[in-house]
């Protein structure tokens, strides 16, 4: 009995969280590793990205909530969406076209493009703020829990409850299918096979008469839809502040960079990696130890290994040892 | 300087001089010396970037830990944790960390294979248990010392200008330690390594509560110019006062930012001086020929890592530096206002505006670029207050007149693109 209550303690604490967190980082490295892949550069601006696609999820789903249209037990923001991607994709492209492009006719190293998306990272973020303000936004409707903790309770006679949220059963599910689409694009369709071959080598790509600006606009459009992808779910699952989406940028990176940047399997490893990583070591195993061990032995102290204010110490260690030991990252990426 | 600059510093000096002249001297004098400040820190980002193209976001983390140092350094001491329970536990428990860091260097040198994985984890890890079990009780027992006005563990009580190099000192180790991980590796990955490090020493100052208080905030921070309280009640000072023909409160509150004014144009004057110098030097030639061209430079044996974690280290020292005299202007240090977007991406708009390469153009762009973030705000509202006058009284009037405040980042936004699409070698290129 106390070997499953001390299992559901851990499924409830550790292993949901930090699965619907993986899958959020994860979408959102996606993107990272695919603009890297593609146009090589890193793009500071994919926190922002995310920020002001949700930003616009919120906003129509408060305009479909007022004329009465929802899902049911899923949540609004869901019919939202396609609206957020359609006006993030519209963004970016423009800024493709306003910024990016005079760089990428010009060959400029790479770090002068990061520096711009450092400035389009500005725009984008007075852009959000002046749209939506800065306060702390919750727009989860639709039904809260998926199992709630006391009819677990009451279900299974067990002392510890289970409580898996919508929203997090929401993330998982999405990033399955999402990450499915998205490798049956990239190795199935033409337009896929080509961006690989442009990511490969962009020359040879470019001898087999692949278009350039065709390629690279599809990786935009794809990029903001997992960003937004990324940003609303992250909101459902927690919610929305534009600071917060701009601090995912370090998780999010370094799940890029840990996996192996420019590599899209990677960024789906890092992603989980650094999201286990990060719930793991700042959670207080005392509940679970108190259940496993015999009473002689129960902690006295939280058996906490490191206090929550520091969990981008934890993706930033995995990024140094990746950096040290292994910098192409676990799954080979392209940059050294 | 030809005729040119001297026309561009005149142009933004005379600006701060309408604005004296217009609004008050004391908001004039208050944005002369937040852009002093700002000067030294775009003199310091430009020396990584300019002379040798490392791209640095953590900022903000140097400025945070430079402001560290005048806590550390001049606020008096809290006797009563000074005992081997307390303080002196806690800097023994800090030794002990390095150590087990170091234990893992060495081993790391040492050993092959699985056996080095193996040793390595197994040393970090107990040396983490080991290292809590001795910091914990410690840092319980300081905070625990009437945590209302103390619960830290001071300073040393020694002058306050005596913080601006140890500022200096803590960038400089910080910088250190993550230019030696990262430098070498792609540039991108210095500039992500950096991100992390700013968020990290924010987060440990905000939280370490023994060390400055945390984010309850150390206030009366020791000064090193006088009082305004103390001039106001000095016989000699208010007859200078009145001979200048003002009210004692106004003059003396001018006295001490013109002091202060002095103070940072000294340190703005000795930095420029030395950065001028170097970049003249054989050193600097070697720089710029190493940022130009890396693999040639490495060709004529120049060793680059090693030059590009030089002036990393320098660089980041200046910038904590001027951490330190930003605290001590303020008489306090405050971790919940160190904001990235404020104090890393501005300072970049200022190198980048400026002019990077150029020790003078940075110089230009922190006072330019200082004084548009102060003034944009105000002209956003009243521009607002133009494009909505019109308007009828309702939720979209208040929603963009609210929204107003956050033009500032938009404007920076676009400044520093169109600067770099039409203008990338800036308002002093370098020659």
């Amino acid at each position: 009995m106390d070997l499953l209550n001390a299992i559901v303690v851990l499924l409830n604490f550790v292993v949901i969280p930090a699965a619907s967190y993986g899958a959020q980082l994860a979408l959102g490295a996606l993107g990272v590793t695919l603009i890297y892949g593609i146009l090589r550069f890193s793009n500071f601006a994919h926190g922002d990205t995310m920020a002001f696609g949700t930003a616009i999820v919120i906003l129509v789903t408060w305009a479909m909530q007022a004329a009465g249209i929802g899902l049911g037990p899923l949540p609004t923001a869901l019919l939202a969406l396609p609206f957020g991607i359609a006006a993030t994709a519209a963004l970016v492209l423009a800024t493709d076209r306003v910024v990016y492009r005079f760089y990428r006719r010009q060959k400029a190293a790479p770090v002068i493009l990061v520096i711009v998306s450092m400035g389009v990272m500005f725009v984008m973020n007075g852009v959000t703020r002046f749209m939506i303000g800065v306060d702390e936004i919750r727009f989860e409707d639709g039904a809260r829990f998926l199992i709630n903790a006391t009819e677990f309770r009451k279900m299974t006679g067990l002392k510890e409850g289970l409580a898996f949220k919508t929203s997090q059963a929401l993330t998982i599910v999405t990033a399955v299918i999402v990450v499915a689409a998205l490798f049956w694009f990239l190795n199935r369709t033409r337009t896929g096979k080509s961006m690989r071959a442009y990511s490969d080598n962009e020359d040879l790509a470019l001898l087999s008469g692949i278009n350039p600006e065709r390629v690279v606009a599809v990786t935009w459009i794809i990029a903001a839809g997992l960003a937004v992808i990324a940003g609303t779910l992250y909101g459902l699952d927690k919610a929305f502040k534009p600071f917060n989406y701009f601090q995912l940028l370090l998780p999010v990176f370094a799940s890029a960079i840990v996996g192996g940047l420019g590599n899209p399997l990677g960024a789906i490893a890092g992603g989980f990696l650094i999201a286990f990583s990060e719930v793991g070591l700042t959670y207080a195993w005392k509940k679970v130890a108190t259940y496993v061990l015999p009473e002689s032995l129960a902690p006295d102290g939280l058996l906490q290994i490191l206090s929550t204010d520091y969990k981008f110490a934890v993706s930033f260690a995995l990024l140094v040892v990746v950096l040290l030991f292994k910098p192409t990252g676990l799954f080979k990426g392209k940059a050294v | 300087m030809n005729l040119r600059n001297i026309l561009l510093f005149a142009a933004v000096f005379g600006l701060i001089v309408i604005e004296g002249m217009t609004a008050s001297w004391n908001t004039a004098l208050g944005i002369l010396n937040m852009g002093l400040i700002s000067a030294i820190l775009a003199l310091g980002v430009n020396m990584q970037w300019g002379y040798a193209g490392l791209f640095n976001v953590g900022v903000v983390g140097f400025v945070a830990i430079g402001g560290l140092a005048p806590v550390l350094v001049a606020m008096p001491p809290v006797r009563e944790v000074w005992t081997t329970d307390g303080a002196y536990r806690i800097f023994f428990a800090l030794m002990v960390g390095a150590g087990v860091i170091a234990a893992a260097i060495f081993l790391n040198r040492r050993l092959k294979g699985r056996i080095r994985a193996l040793a390595m984890t197994v040393t970090l890890i107990a040396g983490y248990f080991a290292y809590r079990a001795l910091l914990d009780p410690a840092v319980e027992f300081v905070e625990s010392f009437e945590p209302s006005k103390y619960g830290n563990i001071g300073g040393l009580g020694l002058p306050v200008l005596l913080a601006w190099p140890v500022g200096a000192l803590f960038a400089a180790g910080a910088a250190w330690a993550i230019g030696k991980t990262a430098l070498g590796l792609r540039s991108d990955y210095l500039a992500i390594a950096t991100l992390g490090i700013g968020e990290i020493i924010i987060a440990v100052m905000k939280n370490e509560d023994w060390l400055a208080r945390g984010v309850k905030n150390v206030i009366g921070i020791p000064r090193p110019v006088p009082y305004e309280v103390d001039l106001q009640q000095d016989p000699g000072f208010l007859e200078f006062a009145a001979s200048m023909g003002t009210d004692p409160m106004t003059a003396s509150t001018i006295v001490v930012k013109l002091l202060y004014a002095a103070l940072f144009a000294t340190v703005l004057l000795v930095l420029i001086w030395g950065a001028e110098l170097s970049l003249r030097s054989p050193w600097g030639r070697m720089m710029r020929a190493i940022r130009d061209n890396e693999i040639a430079a490495e060709a004529m044996g120049k060793d680059v890592t090693r030059r590009h974690l030089q002036i990393f280290v320098i660089g980041s020292a200046i910038c904590g530096l001027a951490g330190a005299m930003m605290v001590t202007l303020d008489s306090q240090l405050t971790p919940g206002t160190y904001n990235p977007l404020r104090f890393t991406f501005l300072i970049w708009v200022m190198v980048i505006v400026g002019g990077s390469g150029n020790n003078w153009g940075a110089i230009l762009g922190g006072f330019l670029i200082w004084f548009l973030w102060i003034k944009v705000e105000p002209w956003g509202h009243a521009l607002m207050g133009l494009i909505t006058s019109g308007m009828a009284d309702g939720a979209l009037k208040t929603h963009l007149q609210e929204s107003a405040a956050h033009m500032r980042l938009l404007t920076m936004g676009l400044v520093l693109l169109l600067v770099l699409r039409f203008s990338p070698r800036g308002l002093i290129p370098e020659r």
